[in-house]
C-alpha cells in the first residue's frame, strides 16, 4: 500500500508542475502589453514602467518562472493590481463561500441521485426506469447558466420563497445549490443505476436471494455495497465540474466565493487575481482526483497492485 | 431516444440554414418603443432589452452554436485522434510527452482552462473556437491512445506490419478505424459539450460579442431582467437545453448500439 500511496504522489508532481507553468504562461498569452492591456490605453508611460517592474515582467522569463515558482513554494501568489491586497488572502477570504455552496450541492446531489439511481436498477426496463434516465438525461443537458435564472424566475421573482442573490441565512444557500447539484445528480444517478445494475446480475445477489435473502436485502447490502467503488469515484471527480460549475453559479446569484472574484478579476484585468482563482480553483481539483484514487485504491485492493 | 434526438437536431440544423426564411424580422435590428415587450402574434417570442425579435436573434444564434460545435469537434477529433494514435502505435518518449500534456490539460476541471485562455487572449468568437478546442482534443487522444493500445496487438495488424506495409498505412487503414465507433459517440457528445461551452463562456461576457446574436450572450442580457422580462431568458435557454438534450440523446442512442451491454 506504501508502494502505491508513493508512486501515486509522485504522479501528481509533474501535473501540478505543468498546471503551475500553464498559469504562468497565461499572462504572457495576452496580445500585445499584457501591462498596457491591465491599465487602459490612457496610461502613461511612467506608470507602465512601474507596473511593469512591479509584476516583474522586465526580467528574464527564465528568472520571473523561476521566481514565480519560488513563491508559490512560500504561498506567495502576488498582489491584486486593483485593491493591492495580497492574492492568497482574497482568495481564502472567499474559499470558505465556495466550499460551503460546493459541500452542500454535493450533498443534495447525491441524497437525491443514489436513490433515484438505485430505483431505477431494480426496476429496470420499466416507465419508473424510463422516467428516471430521461429525468438524468435532462438534467445532463440544462446548463447551469439556464436552470439558475430559471430557478430565480420561478422560486425568487414568481413564489417570493428564497432570495434572489447574496450570502447570509440558509435560504440564500438554496437556488444556487439546487443549480449546481442538478448536473451532477444527473451524473451520479445514471453511474448509480449502471453500476447497481450491474452488481444485479452477479451470481452473489442470485445466490444470496436463493438463501431467502429478501430483495431490499440483497440489494441494498450486497448489489449496492458493492456497486459504491465506482460511484464514490465518480462523486470525488466530479469535485472538478462542481467547482467550475461555481464559477457560473456565482455569477448567477451573486455568492461571494472565488468562482465570482475570478470573474470580477477578468473583467479588471487583475491578472495576478486571476492567476491566483485558476491556480487555487485546478491544484484542489488535482487533489480532490489524487484523493479518489488513494481512496480507491483503499477500498478495492486490486488497484494497489496492477 | 436516438430517433428522438436526431429529430431534435435536425429541426434546430433546419432553422439555422432557413433562418431568414421563418422570420421577416433582422436579428439586429432595433425597436426600442417596444423594448422587452411579452410575446405576441407578430413577434412570438417577443422583444428583448434593444427591441430586437428574440425568434429571428435565437435562430441567428442557432448558426453560431452549430458553427462552434461543428469546428471544434472536427478540430478536436483530428487533432485527437494523430497524436492519440502516435502516443499508443509508437510508445516510449513520444508516448511520455503526450501523456504527461494531456495529464497537464486535464487536472484543469470542464470549462476552466476555456475561461483561463479567453481571459488572457481576450473574448473573441475565434478564441472560443480555440480555447474550446484546446480543452477538446485531450479526450479524443486518450481515447485513441487506448484503442490503438489495444488494435496494436490484433494479429492482422501484426500480419500487416510483417508483410512490410509503411507504418501510416496500418495506422490509417487497420488501427484508426477500430477506434471509430467510439470517436463518433464521444464526438456526438462532444458537440453538445461544445454548444455549453460557447454558451457558457459568452454568459460570462468572455465569448462571442454583441451585437452577434449567441444563446449564451441573450441569456447574459436576460439576467438583469428576470424580474420585469423574464421571456429574454426563457426562450434562448430552451434553445441550448433543446439542442444539448438532442446531441445527448444521439450521443447515447450510438452508445448503445456501439456497446449492446449497455441496454440492459
Amino acid at each position: 500500500m506504501l508502494h502505491f500511496l508513493i508512486r501515486r504522489i509522485l504522479l501528481t508532481i509533474p501535473v501540478v508542475l505543468g498546471v503551475a507553468t500553464l498559469v504562468f504562461s497565461l499572462i504572457h498569452l495576452v496580445p500585445g502589453d499584457p501591462v498596457q492591456a491591465m491599465l487602459g490605453e490612457s496610461a502613461s508611460p511612467a506608470d507602465i514602467v512601474e507596473l511593469r517592474a512591479r509584476l516583474g515582467l522586465d526580467r528574464p522569463l527564465l528568472v520571473q518562472y523561476g521566481a514565480f515558482l519560488k513563491g508559490l513554494t512560500r504561498g506567495d501568489l502576488g498582489t491584486s493590481l486593483r485593491t493591492s491586497q495580497p492574492v492568497a488572502a482574497a482568495i481564502a477570504e472567499r474559499m470558505p463561500a465556495t466550499f460551503e455552496l460546493a459541500l452542500v450541492a454535493m450533498a443534495m446531489a447525491t441524497l437525491f441521485a443514489i436513490p433515484l439511481g438505485i430505483i431505477a436498477a431494480v426496476r429496470a426496463g420499466t416507465r419508473v426506469d424510463h422516467a428516471a434516465t430521461t429525468l438524468a438525461l435532462v438534467g445532463m443537458s440544462m446548463p447551469n447558466f439556464y436552470l439558475g435564472p430559471l430557478l430565480a424566475i420561478v422560486f425568487s421573482v414568481g413564489l417570493g420563497w428564497f432570495p434572489v442573490s447574496g450570502r447570509g441565512t440558509p435560504a440564500h444557500l438554496v437556488l444556487p445549490a439546487i443549480t449546481l447539484a442538478a448536473p451532477l445528480a444527473a451524473i451520479l444517478a445514471r453511474m448509480t443505476r449502471a453500476s447497481v445494475l450491474d452488481e444485479l446480475h452477479e451470481l452473489y445477489v442470485l445466490a444470496a436471494r436463493a438463501r431467502g435473502v429478501s430483495r431490499f436485502r440483497a440489494v441494498m447490502i450486497h448489489a449496492f455495497r458493492n456497486s459504491l467503488i465506482p460511484i464514490v469515484t465518480v462523486l470525488g471527480l466530479q469535485f472538478g465540474a462542481v467547482l467550475t460549475g461555481a464559477v457560473i453559479t456565482e455569477t448567477i446569484f451573486a455568492w461571494p466565493g472565488v468562482g465570482r472574484l475570478l470573474i470580477q478579476s477578468i473583467g479588471f484585468r487583475d491578472y495576478p487575481l486571476v492567476q491566483g482563482c485558476i491556480l487555487l480553483i485546478a491544484v484542489t481539483y488535482v487533489s480532490m482526483n489524487l484523493l479518489t484514487d488513494l481512496l480507491y485504491g483503499l477500498l478495492d485492493p486490486r488497484i494497489r497492485y496492477e | 431516444m436516438l430517433k428522438v434526438g436526431a429529430a431534435i437536431v435536425l429541426v434546430m440544423a433546419f432553422a439555422a440554414i432557413a433562418g431568414p426564411m421563418l422570420t421577416p424580422f433582422d436579428p439586429v435590428q432595433q425597436e426600442l418603443a417596444l423594448r422587452l415587450s411579452g410575446p405576441t402574434w407578430g413577434h412570438p417570442f417577443g422583444l428583448d432589452e434593444l427591441g430586437r425579435d428574440i425568434l429571428a436573434r435565437i435562430v441567428a444564434g442557432a448558426r453560431i452554436s452549430f458553427l462552434v460545435a461543428v469546428v471544434v469537434v472536427s478540430v478536436s477529433a483530428v487533432v485527437g485522434t494523430v497524436f492519440g494514435s502516435i502516443a499508443g502505435y509508437f510508445g516510449g518518449l513520444l508516448d511520455d510527452v503526450i501523456s504527461r500534456v494531456t495529464d497537464t490539460l486535464l487536472a484543469f476541471p470542464g470549462l476552466l482552462l476555456a475561461i483561463a485562455l479567453v481571459a488572457a487572449l481576450g473574448p473573441s468568437l475565434g478564441n472560443v473556437l480555440f480555447a474550446l478546442t484546446i480543452i477538446g482534443w485531450v479526450g479524443y487522444a486518450r481515447l485513441v491512445r487506448g484503442q490503438v493500445l489495444r488494435a496494436r496487438e490484433f494479429e492482422y495488424v501484426q500480419a500487416a506490419r510483417a508483410l512490410g506495409a509503411r507504418t501510416s498505412r496500418i495506422l490509417l487503414r487497420h488501427v484508426v478505424p477500430t477506434a471509430l465507433p467510439a470517436i463518433a459517440v464521444q464526438a456526438t457528445l462532444g458537440m453538445a459539450g461544445a454548444i455549453i461551452g460557447e454558451a457558457g463562456l459568452s454568459f460570462l461576457g468572455l465569448g462571442v460579442q454583441p451585437p452577434t446574436p449567441s444563446w449564451g450572450t441573450m441569456l447574459n442580457g436576460g439576467r438583469a431582467h428576470l424580474l420585469d422580462a423574464p421571456h429574454l431568458t426563457l426562450f434562448p435557454g430552451l434553445a441550448i437545453a433543446l439542442l444539448v438534450l438532442g446531441f445527448n440523446f444521439v450521443g447515447d442512442g450510438l452508445r448503445d448500439l456501439a456497446d449492446p451491454k449497455r441496454k440492459r
